[in-house]
């Protein structure tokens, strides 16, 4: 009965893709749309009712299909595993993923290829499921690529925008990249460990006689780390996911922000008893995650573009989580995921509700004052932006406010860091809401005649993340956290329990006093000055080597990119020409010898027979004669 | 039998049937008919024939006479083959000179 209700979860989506794409043509949009949501929402409903299961204390679901191959000395089982974390994460993959489908069927109304559009994401949804419930790493394997191709397809969704394909292109490389160093990982933990299997490895660890060489081991974890790195959006391989904003918004707040950029935290998490292992990797993640938050948000403060300015924040965000990583407080990261998930994929979509209403406009300078026409976006969207800030009581308060505790606990360098991006962090969303909401409209008069609330199923998963952005925190309160307890047999080492003392309310007036400072100064600059970002040319300063995100792709460019092309030219220009003028030396010389041997096949008869006759004499003469 | 080689000479069939060769040989070589070609070469291969029965005799052997009977009988077949070929290309461009089968070349 699992078994099959396991498969049906895992299936569902997979049958909505295969229907929207195959028939999904003759179908008209809405029904494509119902058909897309309907696969997500079966999947949502098996997650709930598994989810009660194992919280009301049952045992984790185990679901083996088939051997799926056996390599030199272990085998690969095709097997799911249905335990507290893939069920946490399958909670708000397919949850999200549900309203997100509702969402789009409104706000892609009309296009062209919506059955392709539903039945992408459905895919995406499919291999998502695939990540989080394999049960050894080949399976997550199958669907870290999965997701990373329904990324690909869906950034280069509008494929007659030339720039949207290089964007689509550049994230694919940029996973690419890590996805090699978590593949080097699965080959190295294999080899380690004789098996790839989460359960098989745990055991390995916790039996005590481990003996494994621990300089592999941090080799493993490390590369394991740079294929999160691409995943998830951290230095240096960050890149790709500003420039992934050119999918449509809804794909944006489901893959690039709530799910799939997530996927990076899962695998630590997921191996967490690998990771204890390793304290220098740990500081590495700990390091780069800090650091990462910080330069996202600096990049932030000058993003013009409504969704830029959110991607930067995610990255930011997903900074925070690995900082948390790093610091071996998994259960704070998979807090502040679930929580980011609903507050980031609202803002996403209340972004998106207001390019609905500009008619594609994403840029903040021609905005302005759709406060008063976008009551419900409005309202959604500043409870949001409360949440992301870090003000109590909405979510993102208690899981910023656990990491940075965390960080001031282990190391006050991260802790400073990670307060100082919190504060930009309160800053730009301010200033984006500012900029978009409030004062006067900025853009045309045409624009101005359009703008309108957007439609119920827009509004409604609006409202829906609205509210768990709002209460989500309950999951895990200061002092009595749900959350901990939940996933406390996932995690091998003992959950550090700070207690509620002097140190804990301080931390809290610091964080809050830091966001009330960065709302302040975007309620100053914005509001009472009234300032408006000027156009692009006249940025100078600070603000343009900010407005420039730091130029990092520009050194990219040049450090990477023109020497790889320099590469190539010089294999065109010399190794090419010197081998290919050898190769095709040789069929010149057998050319040519031909053609001379040519002029013998003249086609006379006559000359054949004398040819004929000269030849028998000189045989005869050679043998007769020698 | 015995008389007719005592009377001639074994040595006389050589020289007549090397002769007989050359002649045939160089008519293919000079002429550009194709029917005196064939000729020739009917030349050529009777003064092997000849030589063939010549020395069957000289060393009392029938085989070398019976052989020549098959060697004849081929040779037959190959003039009736050879022939129906001169008479297509015959009807194609109205004469044999082999000169004008260059165009057979591709």
């Amino acid at each position: 009965m699992d078994t099959n209700l396991a498969l049906l979860l895992l299936l569902a989506p997979l049958a909505g893709f295969l229907l929207n794409i195959f028939i999904g043509k003759k179908l008209s949009g809405n029904v494509s749309g119902i058909l897309g949501s309907v696969a997500v929402a079966v999947s949502f409903a098996v997650t709930l009712k598994f989810f009660l299961q194992v919280n009301g204390g049952g045992e984790p679901i185990n679901v083996n299909l088939f051997k799926w191959m056996t390599l030199a000395n272990f085998d690969v089982n095709f097997a799911f595993q249905l335990d507290q974390l893939s069920l946490l994460w399958l909670m708000f993959v397919t949850g999200i993923g549900t309203l997100i489908h509702i969402y789009s069927i409104s706000y892609m109304h009309g296009d062209e290829n919506i059955h392709k559009y539903f039945g992408y994401l459905n895919l995406f949804v499919f291999f998502m499921i695939t990540l989080v419930m394999g049960s050894n790493l080949l399976i997550m394997f199958i669907g870290w690529e999965g997701v990373g191709l329904c990324s690909y397809l869906l950034i280069g969704f509008w494929y007659k925008n030339h720039d949207f394909n290089d964007a689509a292109k550049k994230a694919f490389i940029m996973n690419r990249i890590g996805d090699l160093g978590f593949l080097i990982g699965i080959f190295i933990i294999g080899y380690l460990f004789h098996s790839v299997d989460y359960i098989d490895i745990k055991n390995a660890i916790t039996s005590g006689n481990l003996d494994i060489d621990m300089t592999w081991l941090g080799i493993a974890t490390l590369c394991l780390f740079i294929g999160a790195c691409g995943k998830s959006a951290q230095i240096p391989l960050y890149t790709w996911l500003p420039d992934a904003m050119a999918g449509p918004t809804p794909v944006s707040a489901l893959i690039h922000a709530a799910t799939m950029v997530t996927a990076g935290i899962f695998m630590i998490t997921r191996l967490n008893f690998l990771f204890d292992l390793t304290p220098d990797v740990q500081n590495i993640i700990a390091i780069v995650g800090a650091f990462t938050s910080l330069i996202a948000a600096s990049i932030g403060l000058a993003q013009n573009d409504i969704k830029k300015v959110l991607a930067y924040s995610t990255v930011s965000q997903l900074g925070l989580m690995f900082l948390a990583l790093g610091l071996g407080a998994y259960h704070v990261a998979v807090f502040h995921v679930i929580t980011h998930a609903f507050f980031k994929a609202c803002l996403f979509l209340g972004s998106g509700s207001v390019i609905h209403a500009m008619h594609g406009e994403q840029d903040m300078r021609y905005m302005g004052g759709l406060r008063k026409v976008m009551g419900v976006t409005f309202i959604t969207f500043l409870i949001s932006t409360l949440a992301i800030s870090g003000l109590p009581p909405f979510s993102g308060f208690f899981s910023k406010d656990e990491i940075l505790m965390t960080a001031f606990h282990h190391n006050k360098v991260l802790w400073v860091v990670g307060s100082i991006a919190s504060i930009m962090t309160a800053f730009y969303m301010f200033r984006l809401l500012y900029l978009t909401f409030y004062k006067d409209f900025r853009g045309t008069e045409e624009q101005k005649k359009h703008l309108h609330e957007s439609p119920s199923l827009i509004t409604f998963p609006l409202i829906v993340l609205a509210i768990l952005a709002l209460v989500g925190g309950a999951i895990s309160l200061p002092g009595h956290s749900w959350l901990n307890e939940y996933l406390s047999p996932i995690l091998t080492n003992h959950i550090e329990h700070h207690e509620l003392g002097t140190t804990a309310y301080m931390l809290m007036g610091i964080a809050i006093i830091g966001a009330l400072i960065g709302i302040g100064i975007a309620y100053f600059k914005y509001i009472k000055q009234g300032f408006v970002p000027g156009k692009d040319e006249e940025i100078t300063g600070f603000s343009k080597v900010l407005y420039n995100k730091f130029y990092v792709d520009e050194i990219y460019t040049a450090i990477i990119v023109k020497p790889i092309y320099a590469l190539g030219a010089f294999f065109k220009n010399v190794t090419e020409v010197a081998f290919s003028g050898f190769i095709f030396g040789l069929g010149r010389l057998a050319n040519a010898l031909s053609t001379q041997g040519k002029v013998i096949q003249n086609g006379s008869i006559g000359f054949y027979l004398l040819v004929f006759v000269l030849g028998i004499c000189s045989i005869i003469a050679y043998i007769f004669l020698k | 039998m015995e008389n007719i080689l005592e009377q001639i000479g074994i040595d006389n069939y050589i020289y007549l049937s090397t002769l007989l060769f050359c002649v045939g040989a160089f008519g293919v070589l000079y002429r550009r008919n194709a029917i005196v070609m064939f000729m020739s070469i009917e030349i050529m291969l009777n003064a092997v024939n000849l030589l063939l029965v010549a020395f069957s005799t000289y060393h009392q052997d029938a085989a070398g006479q019976v052989f020549v009977f098959f060697s004849m009988a081929v040779a037959a077949a190959e003039v009736a083959v050879g022939l129906a070929i001169l008479v297509a290309v015959y009807r194609n461009i109205k004469n044999i000179d082999i000169d004008n089968l260059k165009k057979l070349k591709g």
